[in-house]
């Protein structure tokens, strides 16, 4: 019999330190997952009457207490889908950091825990300690109001945003209009806080961030109207729906003109987000940090939790739109209402599916955050006159050549669905292709610089 | 200000390319190793060994092989080394250094005092992690008061001088003093300023006072007290 002890590790010693971090790394996870898979569909009607009439003992049609239960059961569900934002922004945070200093040849915050992975608790932490100043010449009472509008205009999205086959909070009719509609509430705060602010540079920040939004909402207008009219719908679970599990049943690779609109998307989005090359709004060498140039504490960390948070946002939007969202490859809707089974509650098999759906999204939304911060580390900021440029005489015409060329698709893809199925395939397979030439071009980078070769080392 | 069909073709065409060629950089750059080197705790070598070879660090003197020529102290541009020499009181012949203090925070490093060396007794050493609270005691005193050193004498048709191993001096005195210890009080107490508010009336007082100080080296403890911070 093999002799097992265990001792709990000292503090401060290095296995307490890569215990703790491995279990944050493993667990924060972990839980989001758990709290996503296991609150977000309870709190759909059907399910949540089930649990009222079989839980509660109580008939939902005539208890008093059911209207309170249902206001409960969506405070719970904010405080999930909020907890889920703020943590995985301040994880972005984190990674963001680690990737850039690659990019730079440096190592990034590594001593925080293992691989410097507690760094964005530690961060957090110190700027909740932090005092909150208000400037004197400020408008006191909209300058501390505006970065809950900000705020809100993130928290927002997620209610439509689905994670997963039944991970959405509420399916809107609407949703992905919905979305476009609350992510210029952020407009809002951004334009609050670069006032009250009462400096120059908040102001200028603000300015040019309200301009660059607002005008890169046409062409992701635009954008998003070519998936809306390949799938007849504007709710998100219905748009995935359309979609498949294989990658040549997304949108992206079945019609060339939503290829296209994908990328006129993905630009609108960066600059809505004010990410690099597009953050002009918070250009260092010019504004400070832009309209949030004034905020200390608790606020200032509000906007970057807002900043990062819409990573997640960025990339799940484009997943719904163009990559088949949580479609699971080879499972269809029958699969699905199998192992869902004829009970009031779902059986294990379903959730266990639901957190495969949610595995699938979460992959392919962190791809395109991936690509996100690549992208940041990887372009210079462009000039304002050329921001506008790109979305005036780039993005906005093309993005009506896509939805033009995707009414016609439409006729002939009714017609003929193989001249569909042959175009999508054509298109995966150039999209195949360019990745390997882009795959060997990285390698050929790698080695041109003599004794260079890949060394994933020095962490 | 129109641009032409071409302009605007090949004005995609340059964004696309400048993304390929841009991307693909920075993704080999995250694939290839940082060159950030860990300073201090995660070294693979001791960072003496990784310093450049002609590194020149805190100037150390070894007593032993030294002339008492004072050289050095001609030689210093910034007059960071003080070398006292007096007449050993038991034997008139032998000649003692009783200071030779080098104040390594002023020193610029550049090497002048150890070219004049007859005996290679000062030299610069690898060393440079001496970090002191107090900035006067980066003065580094090698020779004792109490206890002064004689002067050496080089022997006519020696085949070399001995010297202690590079190094070993130096760490020896960093390691013997705390990073927090006590200013150094043996200087020469600053000469006194006139205090911040100066009515009118005492401020002649004060100088005879400033003229006072230097004079009266022997009693420091006394005069720290009331020596202004610098």
């Amino acid at each position: 019999m093999t002799q097992f002890s265990f001792a709990f590790p000292k503090p401060g010693t290095k296995k307490l330190l890569v215990g703790a971090s491995l279990g944050a790394v493993i667990g924060i996870p972990v839980l989001l997952a758990c709290l996503l898979v296991f609150v977000i569909p309870m709190m759909h009607k059907p399910l949540f009457d089930a649990f009222i009439r079989e839980k509660l003992g109580r008939d939902p049609a005539s208890w008093a207490g059911t209207q309170w239960t249902y206001g409960l059961a969506f405070f719970v569900a904010g405080i999930v889908m909020f907890t889920f934002a703020a943590i995985t922004g301040g994880i972005f945070s984190w990674y963001e950091r680690r990737v850039a200093a690659r990019m730079q040849s440096r190592i990034g915050p590594n001593r925080v825990g293992a691989g410097g992975f507690l760094q964005w608790i530690a961060d957090a932490v110190k700027l909740l300690f932090k005092e909150d100043l208000v400037p004197g010449e400020a408008d006191a009472l909209v300058f501390r109001a505006a970065p809950y509008f900000v705020v809100a205009g993130m928290t927002l999205v997620l209610v439509a945003l689905p994670a997963g086959q039944a991970i959405v909070v509420a399916d809107l009719d609407v949703g992905i209009f919905y979305i476009l509609a609350v992510t210029s509430f952020i407009v809002v705060g951004v334009i609050l806080s670069g006032w009250s602010s009462n400096s120059k540079w908040s102001l200028f920040g603000a300015i040019r961030a309200t301009a660059q939004i607002i005008s890169y909402e046409i062409p992701a207008g635009l954008a998003i109207l070519v998936p809306v009219l390949m799938a007849g719908t504007l709710s998100t679970q219905g748009l995935i729906q359309a979609q498949g599990g294989w990658p040549w049943e997304w949108f992206f690779f079945r019609n060339p003109a939503a290829a296209v609109a994908f990328f006129i998307l993905f630009i609108s989005q960066l600059a809505e987000g004010n990410r690099t090359p597009f953050d002009l709004a918070e250009a260092e060498s010019e504004l400070v940090a832009g309209y949030f140039s004034e905020y200390s504490g608790f606020r200032f960390a509000l906007y970057f939790l807002v900043e990062w948070a819409n990573l997640w946002i960025i990339g799940a939007v484009a997943t719904t739109l163009f990559l088949g969202g949580w479609q699971i490859p080879g499972v269809g809707t029958q699969t699905w209402a199998a192992v869902r089974g004829s009970g009031s509650f779902p059986a294990w098999g379903w959730w266990a599916l639901q957190f495969v759906s949610l595995g699938v999204f979460a992959l392919k939304t962190l791809f395109l955050v991936n690509v996100v911060i690549w992208i940041r580390w990887t372009l210079p900021r462009i000039r304002i006159d050329q921001m506008m440029t790109l979305c005036w005489k780039y993005l906005v015409p093309a993005g009506f050549a896509a939805m033009l060329f995707t009414l016609i698709w439409q006729m002939i893809a009714t017609w003929a669905p193989v001249v569909e199925r042959i175009t999508a395939l054509a298109v995966l397979a150039a999209t195949i292709w360019v990745t390997w030439r882009f795959l060997v071009q990285t390698r050929k980078n790698v080695s041109l610089i003599a004794h260079e070769r890949i060394d994933l080392s020095n962490w | 200000m129109s641009t032409t069909a071409s302009e605007y073709v090949g004005n995609i065409r340059d964004t696309v390319t400048s993304f390929w060629h841009g991307m693909s950089v920075t993704l080999s750059q995250v694939l290839r190793r940082p060159i950030t080197v860990q300073y201090p705790d995660r070294l693979e070598l001791p960072v003496q060994d990784v310093l450049p070879a002609r590194y020149r660090g805190f100037l150390e003197v070894d007593v032993d092989i030294c002339t008492g020529c004072q050289a050095c102290e001609r030689a210093c541009p910034i007059s960071c080394i003080s070398i006292e020499l007096e007449k050993d009181p038991s034997n008139p012949k032998q000649r003692v250094v009783t200071q030779f203090d080098i104040d390594e925070a002023k020193c610029m490093f550049c090497g002048l005092c150890v070219e004049p060396c007859p005996t290679g007794s000062i030299q610069h050493t690898r060393e440079f992690e001496a970090t002191q609270r107090s900035v006067r005691n980066l003065v580094f005193r090698w020779a004792d008061p109490i206890k002064p050193f004689p002067v050496y004498k080089v022997v006519k048709g020696a085949p070399y001088i001995p010297r202690a191993p590079l190094g070993s001096l130096v760490q020896a005195l960093v390691a013997r003093r705390r990073w927090d210890a006590p200013a150094l009080t043996y200087l020469p107490p600053e000469p006194l300023k006139a205090p911040p508010p100066p009515p009118p009336k005492p401020a002649p007082a004060a100088k005879p006072a400033a003229a006072a100080a230097p004079a009266a080296p022997a009693a420091p403890a006394a005069a720290k007290p009331d020596a202004p911070k610098p």
